[in-house]
């Protein structure tokens, strides 16, 4: 009889990332109960975790945590491959093709809450553009776009301030770090 | 709590929440300010009566199978003021002033539709 388990070699970077997504999809499914006025109108908390793994372990391990979020989150949510799914997934994409740029503003006047409110911006126009291009392609959802626009500035920002609350504050900035994984 | 969270804020984040509102609030006024009409276009049983600029201030009489209706027009805005029309409904939409704005008097086959520099659409088109 042969041994069927499967072993897949994983580093402790691996090991942190998953760790990192699970936060975020912790916050997600939090956000999830906060009822919103309009569909896509969100806070967009688990970006939080995306701009702190930003700014700690760079751009690669943090497209790692906000993609394996919007995936792992559509599974428990059992949207898997639907219409939000692909929301989630474009407007994720493009924040973070916007937070490659914007994570080599000059970080002596440029905080989280500059890198937050470009992704934000990004993330509606993400989504804006699936949305026009495949679901509703009528110019008819321009009226929506400054409700939209107003949300990412607004969420953007205090998203960014509580990432660089929490980055500022070295008591619980180094609770985690990648050198001692368990 | 405020200059707690203030703390956190660089200038280049000033920078950045001022781009973004002048941002939002330039978009929100080009997509949402409907764009003040320029002229009046009157139409009576179907076809085009007149086409009058709102810049002069004066009224005018459309005859219809009804009537008379009396439109003015008023600082750059028109309404039509006197109908023959049973239920009003034209009088009571009041001053109008948007392009894409449209009162329409059907017993006495009377319209009054503003435009603009730009065609808006409106369901009507469709």
């Amino acid at each position: 009889m042969a041994n069927s388990t499967i072993k897949i070699d994983t580093t402790a970077e691996d090991h942190h990332i998953a760790s990192m997504a699970a936060v975020a999809l912790g916050l997600t499914i939090l956000e999830n109960a906060i009822p919103s006025p309009l569909p896509g109108v969100k806070p967009g908390l688990a970006n939080i975790v995306t701009l702190i793994v930003l700014s700690r372990y760079g751009w690669r391990v943090a497209a790692w945590v906000s993609l394996l979020r919007v995936v792992a989150g559509s599974l428990l949510f059992g949207n898997f491959l639907t219409p939000g799914f692909f929301l989630g997934l474009s407007g994720a994409i493009l924040s973070l093709i916007v937070l490659a740029f914007a994570q080599h503003l000059p970080k002596r006047w440029f905080s989280a809450v500059s890198h937050s409110i470009y992704a934000a911006f990004a993330h509606i126009a993400g989504q804006m553009l699936v949305v026009y291009l495949w679901l509703i392609p009528h110019t008819g959802i321009a009226y929506l776009i400054p409700v939209f626009a107003t949300a990412a500035l607004v969420f953007g920002t205090v998203n960014g301030l509580i990432a660089a609350r929490f980055m500022d504050n070295p008591d619980i900035a180094n609770t985690n770090t990648i050198e001692n994984p368990t | 709590m405020l200059t707690e969270v203030l703390q956190h804020i660089k200038l280049g984040d000033y920078l950045t929440l001022l781009l973004g509102s002048v941002f939002v609030a330039t978009i929100s006024a080009t997509l949402w300010g409907g764009d003040f009409a320029s002229k009046a276009i009157i139409r009576s049983g179907g076809k085009i009566f007149r086409e009058v600029p709102l810049s002069r201030d004066q009224q005018i009489e459309v005859p219809g199978p009804l009537g008379i209706s009396i439109i003015n027009i008023q600082q750059r805005k028109a309404r039509i003021s006197s109908d023959p029309s049973p239920r009003q409904y034209c009088v009571r939409k009041g001053w109008l002033q948007l392009s894409g704005e449209i009162a329409l008097c059907l017993p006495n086959q009377v319209s009054l539709e503003l435009s603009g520099s730009r065609k808006r659409y409106d369901s009507l088109n469709y």
